[in-house]
């Protein structure tokens, strides 16, 4: 696996890589997110998911994530590893570390380092269906972009 | 010439994940209205990455751009 910090693969992810990347005498707390392949969605049945980036773009953008995790907390230290290509029920398809001196930290960074992948990093999953497939557009739902563009906080 | 990268669903409803265009000095925004018409393409929820940077709709395409066609996101 990759020593950078913040890395897209198309190979199965270790939690423990992930994990090991931030461990540290500093830090007194250590988060992991576990993101992984759903089976149901509102009642849909997924049968393996697909997802495609934009490889270099990607891993830039995760850096940012990261540099706006240590303007926030200053004492974090962050490492992401998103997997592309055919993922399975239950296959880890994200796994985000974050090692703070103090716990409190630890799970909020963790939590912003998913929500900003949500909003700017170009990864797209496609859902194999029982009865079809689809590209999957913003999970969110919280942004339309009326215009076209990122505005705002979604471009800093 | 500037080259254009499409993902998701645009790669599968432009047939190429990679265009090389022309240069001309034009802005995002003409040139998303070009490809809307050329390929019959909804671009209105589609963001704009020049060189690996989001980019505003009002950039001006400078030679040698790689322009990237970005959905809405759906990674994690």
């Amino acid at each position: 696996m990759s020593t950078s910090l913040f890395t897209i693969t198309d190979k199965p992810i270790s939690i423990e890589e992930v994990v090991q990347k931030v461990i540290r005498p500093e830090a007194g707390a250590v988060t992991a997110f576990i993101g992984t392949v759903r089976e149901f969605t509102n009642g849909k049945r997924t049968l393996f998911l697909q997802y495609e980036a934009y490889v270099s773009m990607a891993e830039k953008m995760l850096e940012q994530i990261g540099k706006e995790i240590s303007e926030r907390w200053p004492e974090a230290k962050v490492a992401i590893t998103h997997r592309i290509g055919r993922l399975d029920i239950s296959d880890l398809a994200v796994v985000i570390a974050v090692s703070t001196p103090h716990r409190k930290d630890a799970y909020e960074a963790n939590q912003y380092a998913i929500e900003r992948i949500k909003q700017i990093v170009p990864i797209w999953k496609k859902e194999h269906w029982e009865d079809g497939t689809e590209w999957v557009g913003n999970q969110l739902e919280t942004k339309a972009y009326p215009t076209g563009k990122p505005e705002g906080e979604d471009l800093a | 010439m500037i080259t254009l990268l499409f993902f998701s669903y645009l790669k599968e409803a432009v047939g190429n994940e990679q265009i090389k265009m022309e240069y001309t000095p034009i802005t995002i925004k003409q040139l998303k209205q070009q490809l809307e018409t050329d390929y019959g393409l909804d671009l209105q929820h589609v963001m704009v990455a020049v060189n690996e940077e989001y980019a505003q709709e009002g950039q001006l395409l400078q030679p040698g751009d790689t322009i990237a066609f970005i959905p809405p996101v759906s990674g994690g």
